[in-house]
């Protein structure tokens, strides 16, 4: 329960650094040192050697997997917070606000990587989701800003009533709030109306969870919203509140999936073959980057939504590694990205040539995505995959997410030749030596993963 | 150890050539570490014991990181130590921007493939399976030709979809194993019925047959041998191509017995096609490079086609020819590339009278020339007569068929020495020089070898042996 309270103690108190601090890297250095702080009272709570416990009545439970995976989350904001505090000063006048705004964000992750009730599931979502909207349209002037907010806003609100309605009909069914509860009431209850409204009722939810990850076909407002917010904040976006949300939608159907029966395959893999369909093939058309990044994060949910399918240990494992190799890879990425002026591919023409490292780690980052080995995103992509082939049967779905990851290639490998084998000048944002050194600390950290993958698995086991 | 050695040098030496801003310094220095390289395969080579190394890697997933070093192995090994020196010092006078990254990057290519021949865990040959293909994927859109990017991009494509579906593959067995383990003698022990093995044979062998490359999986194959740098070109047809080969020998057929049996009429008669729809295709070639690219395409369909005719002679065949072929067309590749930056010209209808001039090539030229058409007493005869004989005990007709491609070979290769050294000095070719000191050296080495192991083959087979066998004991 640490990180609920601290990271909202520490919203508020980033509200006030505002007041109280003039400068703005000040207000980036409080929020890296309560970030620091955040993560080690999360690790203190995994490893119960401190945690304030209050008794929730079985709304939250706290477990080894939620809170190690919660601590990815933050250790990624924290990496974010670091390669791009100085672009977040940049992006308006109310840096310190923005800084409250992602604890509150941390906030609503940490309810979602422990709820035991839909009523926390649903609070967890909204506490994350409003920050964001407002994020999104931090660029006040901006047209495309404030287009994206409004867009996401809607969007959200829509998929938030479904889960309401989802979270409405199950308690008609079942009388309880309670995941696990849910089941064994069905099983007892044995009757056609009820157990139809909870069908119902799942399915509500699993639409409204879809939205969130942005999974296809309920995907239509993510491109617009991660290329109409400032990029700063995509890249939050993207990565750490996509994977609180990967981590919810698995937490909800590990056990509640049995109830569908099988048609829950069948629905699922309908779903992911049209997220990596969409994903995919539409980001080989992309003209600017962080569109093509934007629509290649569809693809990426597409291989995670393989935890759901799978649904066994290793796809535990594997949805644990997907977290911290895509959100390293895509932090650092657009880490990148920002620095660089014109988001086109022929705005990063050359850039091997002016900015070695930066060219350098954004390959590392790029194959990462990609899922070559010698990177996390192998192992990554490899555990969803081997989690499918243990699960038994449907080879299929596996041998078709192996050719849209051959398709990945082509986009992620386009910006590599933009980089290297293409002559230009691309302007590029004045960039600071510990700038360059945080890019070669994340690509390490990358390629470290990509070759023990049990560094990061073996916390999770102790 | 040394096995780990042969991986170790390489690599680090790759890395440090990185920050070799001169460009002499790095010429020089990869051209020792691979004479240093070819000094530990030889030792590796001669001591029995030496070849194995295995550690803890992966341990959660079943994963160890296993070398070890059996008789295919050694001679893959030696082909891959011995042409890298070859190599360097047949383009040493070559000038290349950025050499310290050129020299790092082809020393790292050589490590995935010493790791690909070496690995005995299918997750770690998955591993080097990819480390060598990017560095050559950099090398050929750096330093390539002109359109360099798209057909870098189609042979790294080509040859990405190929090895992902072996992932699969090898997940797939992986779960089907009884300790559940990557250890090749997992793999090779692994429970699979003949409809399972049906499956997984094809994921395996499509992987393997854009590598070698078999018809119809060819078409990326002549453009980037085109586009790419002589001495990345040189590393592709003369080495990385029995990548596949040689994949087929270690996982294939000990995996899938069944599936390999009763598919290989489908496999030869792709071969033989391929074989013969590249001779056609080399004898209307008029660019030098293109021609020799279609004629490596030809050789390469027969060791496939013998690989799967079940016969021991075929497979020593099989084995010899890989460590023949990778040398011999590194020296004609040499030729080509020699021709190409004297003249400027690859056109084969521009040269012509070379012997006048460049006596000294003239005669090295014929040499290779000939062991491309398998003439006896050149090394390429014994690997090929074994392989066609292997293919005739198999099926007669197919063999018969795949005969035709001799004198196919004969007509394109003899056309191209006529072509270029024969006939009167025309405007192109009249002011050209005999070969300078280090590529005589170098083609006098390989033509050593044409001559050495096609009168005294019996090392070679002796060396592979025990691998052939173990190919046979298992079914």
């Amino acid at each position: 329960m640490n990180a609920i309270i601290f990271s909202a103690i520490m919203g508020v108190v980033m509200m006030f650094s505002g007041i109280l601090l003039q400068k703005k890297s000040a207000v980036t250095t409080t929020a890296i040192v309560s970030l620091l702080l955040l993560l080690s009272m999360n690790l203190l709570d995994s490893y119960s050697v401190f945690s304030i416990n209050v008794n929730t009545h079985g709304l939250l439970h706290f477990n080894k997997f939620g809170l190690f995976f919660n601590s990815i989350l933050i250790a990624a904001t924290l990496i974010f917070a670091v390669l791009c505090g100085s672009e977040i000063e940049k992006t308006g006048v109310n840096v310190a606000d923005y800084y409250a705004l992602i604890f509150f964000v941390l906030c609503g992750t940490s309810i979602l990587t422990s709820f035991n009730g839909l009523l926390m599931l649903f609070l967890g979502i909204e506490i994350m989701s409003i920050p964001l909207y407002i994020l999104t349209g931090a660029e006040k002037r901006n047209l495309k800003s404030n287009e994206a907010s409004l867009k996401y806003f809607l969007m959200g609100a829509f998929s938030t009533g479904l889960l309401l309605m989802g979270i409405a009909l199950i308690y008609g069914a079942t009388g309880s709030f309670a995941l696990k509860v849910s089941t064994t009431m069905a099983a007892s209850a044995g009757v056609l109306s009820t157990s139809f409204l909870q069908i119902a009722g799942l399915i509500l939810l699993f639409v409204s969870m879809c939205f969130k990850v942005s999974a296809a076909p309920f995907h239509f407002w993510t491109p617009d919203v991660y290329d109409g917010a400032p990029s700063v904040f995509t890249s939050f976006m993207a990565t750490v509140v996509k994977a609180a949300g990967f981590f919810a939608f698995l937490n909800l159907f590990e056990s509640n999936s049995a109830i569908l029966g099988p048609s829950w395959k069948i629905l699922l893999s309908f779903v992911i073959v049209a997220t990596l369909l969409v994903g995919n093939i539409t980001a080989v058309f992309q003209q600017s980057i962080k569109r093509m990044l934007a629509y290649s994060s569809i693809s990426q949910a597409g291989f995670m939504l393989f935890a759901l399918y799978s649904n066994n240990d290793m796809a535990k494992e594997g949805i644990l590694l997907y977290a911290v190799a895509y959100c390293l890879a895509t932090i650092g990425f657009f880490a990148i990205l920002i620095k660089v002026k014109d988001y086109t591919f022929d705005g990063f023409n050359g850039l091997a040539k002016t900015q070695p490292v930066m060219a350098f780690t954004g390959v590392v980052f790029l194959m990462s995505l990609a899922g070559i080995p010698l990177t996390a995103g192998f192992f990554a992509k490899y555990y969803m995959l081997a989690s499918v082939v243990k699960s038994g049967g449907s080879l299929w779905i596996v041998v078709v997410a192996v050719l849209f990851a051959a398709v990945s290639v082509y986009y992620y490998f386009k910006v590599i030749q933009s980089m290297y084998f293409k002559e230009g000048t691309p302007e590029v944002a004045a960039i600071s030596p510990n700038f360059k050194t945080g890019l070669l600390l994340v690509a390490a950290a990358v390629i470290l993963v990509g070759v023990l993958p049990s560094i990061v698995l073996n916390w999770f086991y102790f | 150890m040394i096995a780990l050695l042969l991986i170790l040098t390489p690599l680090v030496a790759g890395f440090c050539s990185f920050a070799m801003k001169q460009g002499s310094t790095a010429k020089n220095f990869s051209l020792l570490v691979s004479i240093v390289t070819l000094a530990i395969a030889l030792l590796a080579i001669g001591s029995p014991a030496g070849g194995s190394f295995d550690t803890a890697w992966l341990t959660d997933l079943g994963s160890r990181f296993t070398l070890k070093m059996d008789g295919m192995g050694k001679m893959l090994c030696l082909l891959t130590a011995v042409s890298y020196p070859l190599i360097f010092a047949a383009v040493y006078k070559s000038d290349y921007k950025n050499p310290g990254s050129f020299f790092g990057l082809m020393l790292l290519t050589q490590a995935g493939l010493m790791g690909v021949f070496l690995a005995a865990d299918a997750l770690l040959f998955y591993f080097f399976w990819e480390l060598a293909l990017i560095p050559v994927y950099f090398l050929c859109s750096l330093w390539g030709g002109e359109k360099r990017i798209a057909v870098t991009f189609k042979f790294f494509v080509y040859t990405f979809i190929g090895s992902l579906l072996m992932l699969v593959g090898i997940l797939y067995v992986y779960f089907h194993t009884a300790d559940h383990s990557f250890a090749m003698q997992s793999f090779y022990k692994a429970q699979l019925s003949d409809h399972q093995q049906s499956y997984m044979f094809w994921l395996f062998f499509v992987a393997f047959a854009i590598k070698m490359p078999i018809f119809p999986l060819h078409t990326w194959q002549p453009d980037a041998y085109e586009q790419a740098p002589t001495a990345t070109t040189m590393v592709l047809s003369g080495v990385m191509v029995k990548m596949g080969v040689f994949a087929v020998f270690r996982w294939l057929l000990p995996i899938f017995p069944n599936a390999a049996s009763s598919n290989s009429m489908i496999i030869i008669i792709l071969s033989v096609t391929g074989m013969l729809y590249a001779s056609l295709i080399a004898i209307k070639q008029d660019d030098i490079k293109r021609m020799i690219a279609y004629s490596s395409i030809a050789h390469i369909g027969l060791m496939c086609a013998a690989m799967f005719t079940n016969n021991k002679a075929a497979f020593d065949g099989v084995m010899i020819q890989m460590f023949n072929h990778g040398v011999n067309v590194i020296g004609l590749w040499i030729i080509a590339d020699l021709i190409e930056k004297q003249l400027g010209t690859r056109k084969l209808s521009d040269l012509g009278g070379l012997a006048q001039k460049a006596p000294a090539l003239a005669i090295l030229l014929v040499i290779m020339a000939l062991a491309n058409v398998a003439l006896p007493l050149t090394n390429a005869f014994i690997g090929e007569f074994l392989m066609f004989s292997g293919l005739f005990q198999y099926n007669m007709f197919i063999a018969a068929i795949a005969g035709i491609s001799i004198i196919l070979a004969a007509v394109y290769t003899l056309n191209m020495v006529q072509k270029v050294i024969y006939g009167n000095l025309n405007a192109v070719t009249e002011n050209a020089t005999d070969i300078s000191f280090n590529v005589k050296l170098v083609l006098v080495i390989i033509a050593l070898v044409i001559i050495v192991f096609g009168v005294f083959p019996q090392p070679m087979i002796d060396l592979t042996k025990t691998s052939v066998e173990a190919l046979f004991v298992k079914k």
